[in-house]
């Protein structure tokens, strides 16, 4: 019978709880006496509470949220800043907004305005939103545990002087972003001293700096992601235990375009990754024990920028189709090792029927040797000198380093699709 | 005077070719060219022609310097020695071509070699399939066709079939009668006797002599050319 | 313009134009119907263009003088300037020559892929061809000894497809702690085969590569002015060689 009681007490403390947490619901709309603005809306409630919003628009900035309420958007009502300054700013944990379109914060040079700020709090969620034309969309700032999931960002890349960043993520920790779709901004998506986090599944574009800028981020992962005609690419710099899965990048083509930028990154892998049409599709430096593993890297300009100052990086059964050139390196030697990659410009024959090529291959030509060290020399591209040059270096090698080479190249292309699906 | 050359010389690179020859000849007159290979003879036909530069010198056609001038030569007409024509054309197209460019309509075209060599049943033949002798039939036609004042003709006989040989003898004869000058070098001596009023020596770049033909004969005692110049030579050799 | 007439059907009619013509049609056609991507089809071609145009121009240009040297002879006797002679050959040349490559890849190509690069490929074929008939035409005036004249032509066409870009590299090598890039642009300037390259590349979405290399070249002869400056310069070369030659004809002893 005490089992009972206690039962029966556990349930009576729950319904309590329940009936605390789902509070009071509370509806703005243009046409109520009650609630024409969220404002209002905001000044009323109290901690658990709802605000349903309805469609219409509402020329709102300012908003400050400072206990725990869901804020939702019904049919996607729109919260314009008219240019005044930051829209909505959390400084409550467990909130929710969803529903929104948010836009028009304006641009400052002095202030960094975003649609949704979060200051130092914990469980977020911002989910389904639409933000057009803001300075920053999302800035978390020393925020734990936010989910960032389905909203589209649009920026206005007329703003190219003062636009901020899609999702701008800062000291925080345990953030889930996924499902975003993200254009027009300075950088896509901005990571800086964030832990444990995941970015997965976002479509980062045609912003004008980079589709993904990370850094200082220890111990994250991101996971199929397409990133696309960014000015400058991906960069991800001074990291370690970084995972790289089953991301797209594509047209990140220009002077200084990068599909991947590699920097100061260590013990990383870079795992079932798609590279096509990048200036450089990787480009590293100071990074060591990154394991490149089932990659393909098609029709770049580069496929891979080895600095001198890399060292134990494994590429290991990546395929390189149709890159201008496979590996460049400024280094005399060559401290990476290379395996079991198929290279579409290797020549050699399979007698023993083994699927590996019998004779080594060294994917780097002399003229890439000469254009990483003189890069005035890459305006003799495709001289028939430098064809001449590279056929030679072929049949005598002197220049490129003796132990770049891969002493197993496959014979055929090897199928790097992704076995698993989901993160 | 049609040709008056006065202190023509040429050299090639340090070969003196031609030093300092003068020479002038008029209408009326068929010159024997001669002298052994290398003496200078075809440059001094080249550089009348206007192919080879001089060093110094001049030459006066029809009262004009040649140099710089091209127009002289609507009263020249020129038969090589090996004539070679676009490869692809044939004989029509080639006379067609050259009737064409030089467009003188106000002068009767002489065609009369043109039928003596039976030229029109061939009219249809590309250049390739030619041999040495119709060519020569076809460069003698082309040198006479515009009815020029000044013919010059350069080994004509050499080639040619006997038949084809007289017509062309017969040929210059005539129109030698039409007050018109005409130039012949040739190693043949028994066809320059036939024709020539006129010898012109020439040895080592240097002109000999030019003389009429009476007046060589007279002088050696011969009355064949041929061996009034073996007579001459012995003489120089001596 | 009755002479450029004649030695143009003389050039027609020979085989070696129409093979030319099929070869450049049979390139152009396997490229544009094996690589689907814009900027491989116009990569091989820039290879053809800078390579085999040159020394297809310079070998054929040499040769027909050659060939052509006693009908050349046969004009000479006929009231007609050696100037008008050799300005028709050189006119009747480029446009057979010229011609089949402008029909056989220029027609292809802006067919399928009308763009600034198709355009500039065109441009620079043309310009190579004449260029390269005009080298040939002092080369074959310069010797009597068509062995020599062909050898010489070769000489030419090595000189500025290897030898002059080799130059180039070893002056980058051994001056590279300089700043050298204008003097590469000069350098450049003085090679029409390499203006050609440059001038399209430029244009095309490799272009990007060259950014790490300096911004005199994307600045500059990336720019519509440097486009201009590249045209003019292979005006100027097409000009240059042949007056050089045709002044070498004029005073020639034939």
């Amino acid at each position: 019978m005490v089992k009972i009681k206690g039962a029966f007490f556990l349930i009576f403390i729950f319904t309590l709880i329940c009936f605390q947490s789902e509070g009071k619901q509370f509806i703005v709309s243009k046409t109520s006496h009650e609630f024409s603005s969220i404002k209002n809306a905001l000044l009323k409630i109290s901690a658990g509470d709802t605000i349903f919003v309805l469609s219409g628009i509402y020329h709102e900035y300012g908003l400050v949220i400072k206990v725990p309420i869901t804020l939702i958007g019904n049919n996607f009502p729109v919260v314009d800043g008219d240019s005044h300054g930051q829209i909505f700013s959390i400084e409550s944990d467990s909130v929710t907004v969803s529903g929104f379109v948010i836009q028009n914060t304006g641009f400052s040079a002095m202030n960094d305005w975003a649609g949704i700020r979060t200051q130092n709090v914990s469980v977020i969620t911002i989910e389904g939103n639409k933000f057009l034309n803001c300075c920053y969309a999302i800035f978390l700032a020393g925020s734990k545990y936010c989910k960032v999931a389905n909203n589209i960002i649009k920026g206005n890349p007329a703003n190219q002087q003062l636009a901020g960043n899609g999702i701008h993520c800062w000291q925080s920790i345990n953030c889930e972003i996924y499902n975003n779709e993200i254009a027009g901004q300075r950088d896509g998506i901005y990571f800086e001293f964030v832990q444990g986090s995941t970015i997965s599944n976002n479509h980062s574009y045609e912003n004008m700096r980079y589709g993904l800028h990370f850094m200082f981020n220890d111990n994250n992962r991101f996971v199929e992601n397409l990133f696309e005609n960014n000015g400058s690419g991906v960069a991800v710099m001074f990291s370690k235990n970084i995972t790289m899965l089953n991301n797209v990048y594509r047209n990140n083509w220009g002077a200084s375009a990068y599909g991947l930028l590699l920097k100061e990154i260590n013990d990383s892998y870079v795992l079932y990754n798609h590279f096509e049409k990048n200036t450089a599709a990787v480009y590293m430096e100071g990074c060591n024990r990154i394991v490149f593993t089932r990659n393909d890297f098609l029709q770049n300009g580069w496929a891979i920028r080895v600095q001198a100052s890399c060292m134990n990086n494994t590429i290991a059964c990546n395929n390189f189709l149709g890159n201008t050139f496979d590996i460049a390196t400024n280094g005399s030697l060559s401290l990476n090792i290379y395996s079991g990659n198929y290279w579409e410009q290797y020549e050699g024959y399979d007698l023993n029927k083994n699927g590996i090529g019998d004779i080594p291959f060294r994917p780097v030509s002399v003229f890439s040797m000469f254009s990483e060290n003189m890069p005035e020399s890459m305006v003799m591209m495709r001289s028939f000198c430098v064809t001449l040059l590279d056929k030679i270096e072929k049949v005598v090698p002197g220049v490129i380093p003796e132990d770049l080479i891969d002493n197993s190249p496959m014979m055929k292309k090897i199928n790097n699709a992704y076995p698993g699906k989901g993160t | 005077m049609l040709i008056r050359v006065k202190e023509l010389s040429k050299s090639f690179r340090k070969l003196n070719v031609l030093k300092s020859v003068s020479v002038s000849f008029e209408a009326n007159q068929c010159v024997a060219i001669i002298g052994p290979n290398g003496s200078g003879k075809t440059t001094f036909i080249k550089s009348v022609l206007g192919m080879v530069i001089p060093d110094g010198g001049e030459i006066i056609v029809n009262e004009k310097n040649i140099k710089n001038n091209f127009q002289y030569r609507e009263g020249i007409g020129y038969m090589p020695q090996i004539g070679k024509y676009p490869e692809n054309t044939t004989i029509g197209q080639l006379f067609g071509m050259i009737k064409d460019i030089r467009k003188q309509n106000e002068i009767a075209l002489d065609e009369e070699l043109i039928e003596a060599f039976h030229l029109p049943e061939l009219y249809n033949k590309r250049m390739r399939t030619l041999s040495g002798g119709t060519r020569q039939k076809v460069s003698a036609a082309l040198s006479f066709l515009f009815n020029p004042q000044i013919i010059i003709l350069d080994e004509p006989t050499a080639g040619l079939d006997p038949l084809s040989a007289e017509i062309l003898k017969d040929k210059i004869q005539q129109e030698r009668k039409k007050n018109k000058l005409i130039l012949i070098t040739s190693h043949i001596m028994n066809d320059l006797d036939e024709l020539s009023s006129h010898v012109m020596f020439m040895l080592d770049g240097n002109l000999k002599f030019f003389k009429t033909m009476e007046e060589l004969k007279t002088e050696t005692g011969e009355d064949r050319l041929g061996k009034a110049m073996a007579k001459l030579m012995k003489e120089q050799s001596n | 313009m009755k002479l450029v007439k004649y030695i143009l059907f003389d050039l027609v009619r020979s085989r070696f134009v129409l093979f030319y013509f099929l070869l450049l049609l049979l390139f152009t056609g396997t490229f544009v119907l094996l690589q689907d991507d814009v900027s491989k089809v116009q990569l091989s071609l820039l290879n053809i263009i800078i390579l085999v145009i040159p020394l297809v121009s310079v070998i054929f240009a040499t040769i027909h003088w050659y060939n052509s040297s006693e009908f050349i002879e046969v004009l000479l006797a006929q009231p007609i300037s050696r100037k008008r002679i050799f300005i028709s050959e050189f006119i009747a040349l480029s446009l057979a020559v010229g011609g089949a490559f402008l029909l056989a890849t220029g027609i292809p190509l802006l067919i399928f892929y009308p763009d600034t690069v198709s355009l500039l490929l065109m441009i620079g074929g043309f310009f190579l061809t004449i260029i390269f008939i005009a080298l040939a035409f002092w080369s074959a005036v310069f010797t009597r000894d068509k062995a020599k004249g062909i050898g010489l032509s070769l000489v030419f066409w090595l000189y500025f497809s290897l030898i002059y870009d080799g130059l180039i590299l070893m002056i980058m090598f051994n001056f590279s702690d300089y700043p050298i890039d204008k003097i590469v642009v000069a350098l450049l300037s003085l090679n029409p085969v390499d203006v050609t390259r440059v001038m399209i590349l430029m244009k095309m979405e490799m272009s990007a590569m060259l950014g790490y290399s300096g911004a005199v070249f994307t600045d500059f002869i990336g720019s519509n002015v440097g486009m201009i400056y590249s045209v003019v310069l292979l005006l100027i070369w097409s000009i240059i060689p042949f007056l050089w030659a045709l002044r070498k004809f004029s005073k020639k002893d034939l």
